[in-house]
């Protein structure tokens, strides 16, 4: 009877082994609920569709990959705990978080515990804090600043600019990189409007801004709260060119705004309209899926998976700290490794390069007007 | 004074929502000593009946609104009362408060869970033109909001005051036992009152959501908000409830404007306290005796 019973322990834990050998476990942590589940959600659909390609392709190394989903709920202190927990699962590197005010505080945790990860975050303070193990999916703000500056003074000859920013960790980084560049280029700001996260109301905002003499306004919020702002701008005739960065031209905002979007301009720095046949295939993918056009959220999230995958099968071996070391100052190029869908470089800090472009909302869709080279 | 102006239109249009909200905790604290803390859910939920009619069922946008309203009314008015409310009420005012707060929790994860988490597009029923008003450029839709909102409480008003069973309704707030042995049917007009708050709230969500979006987590704002300007209003008269709303949307737009966007949502706080210090039965409310 032992006898049996130890045979058949060994033969489980036998099996569990081989089991968990032909696995490799990469978590998703995301925001999935709560005043960040537009940009969440979105960026977790995005990693879905990479990772079932990635399986369905072979996996990574030839292990299939096991990925765990956690919901932050838009929680920075949920999102650490969870961090810890898809770790202590055996997670060989993270997807997410989503929201810099989450990323700031969990990517601590992966930093002590040597696990890479691989963010959406555009917080300009996200690569600045020396954590060797954080990596973009996409630049951060400070790199779009300059382009915005650039296009508000001499493409459409502003001089007095508004700000209407997000009072978050996101928010306040792209606020300041932004007023540093205006101070620069000579442009006054003479409103400067932070609204609350999942704040509902912004009707003093617009207000406010209207009656300050701005010309243009730059609007740094995340999804809802750019289209609650453009429902309100449009509902209240503010008729000043609204520019934004990355989000507010974002397919999520045009489809949650419905009309108030159109004509609003942004410097993107991915997009599913964009000129490039790897994210245009992709979006066709990822539409015919979930039933909805990708965003740059879900393109960061695909690129982040596929960026795992091809980190790893650099180094040869799925070991945490070689492919932290390994992408530290690598490029990717699309044509040899396709996920990453365009040209994409990481430097020491985690930051990446990558082209971008200028949009403007038409007909409900981005309209690129500019290719803009990395920087 | 133009801009003056816009501040006070556009805070009124903000006001008179919430004030519809504020009306359904009045409501039924009169009728039946419940302090609804899922009333700010209630404004929430009609928004995604509406949505559900149009996407699931393929309605026209006037049909669904037609079947979120009788939705509303059987499901926050009557169901609620005769689900929740009444197995409570016998064990006290707390217990039922608790319960209500529950309810607010299953209905805000049960949008989550069963809609989505995400915010969604709600269509408008007016037009998005702006207009000039005395140099201010008002929205079309703020007036819109206000008069329907006002609307809907006028005709609440007259309802109570006019007809014979809104008499009745109010002799039941005042005194259920005295209306009972006058002949009314108290169970009756308490149930009309709980009709009548989930009517309020339909209408208060199908204004609000175009431009809030519709979303779970909406009724945790509004449902604060309410309150607080039921509190601040009266919480025993709806005339104050209408007083309390407009008085918070408006106060929130000037402090927004004049002192600053970041301390915003600490004035319906601080009017609050104020209130509760110096009027504590509220701007037009009156005094209620107890007896130990």
């Amino acid at each position: 009877m032992l006898k049996t019973l130890l045979t058949g322990t060994a033969l489980a834990a036998g099996l569990g082994w081989a089991a968990q050998a032909d696995t490799l476990k990469i978590a998703n942590i995301a925001e999935l609920s709560g005043a960040g589940a537009a940009a969440g959600s979105v960026w977790a659909d995005g990693v879905h569709l990479a990772i079932d390609e990635i399986n369905e392709t072979g996996g990574i190394l030839g292990m299939q990959v096991d990925m765990s989903e956690y919901d932050s709920q838009t929680d920075p202190l949920q999102s650490r705990a969870l961090v810890q927990k898809a770790i202590d699962e055996g997670a060989f590197a993270l997807l997410g978080t989503v929201y810099s005010s989450s990323t700031v505080v969990n990517m601590l945790v992966a930093q002590q515990n040597g696990i890479p990860q691989f963010t959406g975050s555009e917080a300009p303070s996200i690569t600045q804090k020396g954590n060797p193990y954080i990596f973009r999916t996409t630049f951060g703000a400070q790199k779009g600043m300059p382009k915005i500056g650039t296009y508000l003074k001499d493409g459409l000859g502003v001089s007095k600019v508004a700000i209407a920013w997000a009072n978050t960790e996101y928010g306040k980084g792209g606020h300041d990189a932004f007023v540093d560049v205006a101070k620069e280029m000579g442009l006054e700001v003479v409103s400067d409007v932070p609204s609350e996260q999942g704040q509902a109301d912004f009707s003093a905002d617009i207000l406010k801004i209207k009656n300050t003499g701005a010309e243009a306004v730059f609007i740094y919020l995340t999804e809802e709260e750019s289209a609650r702002f453009l429902i309100e701008a449009k509902k209240q005739g503010l008729n000043i060119p609204m520019v934004g960065d990355t989000v507010l031209a974002s397919q999520k905002v045009i489809d949650l705004s419905g009309g108030a979007a159109e004509g609003a301009l942004g410097h993107v720095a991915l997009s599913a309209d964009a000129p490039v046949p790897l994210l245009q295939a992709m979006s066709a993918k990822f539409t015919e899926r979930f039933g909805y056009r990708p965003d740059h959220n879900a393109i960061k999230g695909y690129i982040g998976a596929y960026a795992i995958k091809y980190g790893t099968e650099i180094v040869g071996e799925a070991n945490s700290q070689k492919l932290t070391d390994a992408l530290h100052g690598t490029c990717l190029d699309a044509a040899t490794y396709p996920g990453v869908l365009m040209d994409i470089c990481w430097d020491e800090t985690g930051e990446v390069s990558r082209e971008s472009f200028m949009v403007e909302v038409k007909n409900g869709a981005q309209d690129i007007t500019t290719i803009l080279p990395p920087n | 004074m133009a801009e003056l102006l816009q501040i006070l239109i556009s805070g009124l249009s903000s006001g008179a929502i919430y004030a519809l909200a504020a009306v359904g905790f009045t409501l039924l604290w009169q009728a039946s000593q419940t302090i609804n803390f899922a009333q700010g859910e209630f404004v929430m939920l009609p928004a995604f009946f509406v949505l559900a009619g149009m996407t699931l069922f393929g309605l026209p946008l006037w049909a669904a609104i037609l079947t979120a309203f009788v939705l509303s009314i059987v499901i926050l008015g009557a169901m609620f009362k005769k689900l929740v409310v009444e197995p409570m009420l016998p064990h006290g005012t707390m217990p039922l408060v608790i319960a209500t707060i529950a309810l607010g929790l299953l209905m805000k994860e049960s949008v989550k869970e069963f809609y989505s988490a995400q915010g969604q597009p709600f269509p408008s029923l007016f037009p998005q033109h702006v207009m000039d008003f005395f140099g201010a450029s008002v929205s079309v839709q703020d007036l819109c909001n206000l008069a329907v909102a006002f609307a809907a409480i006028i005709a609440l008003q007259l309802f109570l005051q006019r007809t014979r069973t809104g008499r009745a309704m109010q002799a039941t707030a005042q005194d259920p036992r005295v209306a009972e042995i006058l002949g009314v049917d108290v169970k009756r007009m308490v149930m009309y009152t709980f009709l009548i708050n989930g009517a309020l709230a339909a209408i208060a969500s199908i204004l609000i959501s175009p431009v809030y979006l519709a979303k779970f987590s909406n009724g945790e704002t509004l449902g604060m908000i309410a309150f607080i300007a039921a509190i601040v209003g009266g919480f025993n008269q709806i005339r104050g409830a209408l007083v309390g709303g407009l008085l918070i949307g408006v106060l929130d737009n000037l402090a927004a404007v004049y002192i600053s966007a970041e301390y915003r949502t600490a004035i319906p706080l601080i009017l609050l306290i104020v209130i509760i210090m110096v009027r504590p039965q509220g701007i037009m409310g009156t005094s209620e005796g107890r007896t130990v």
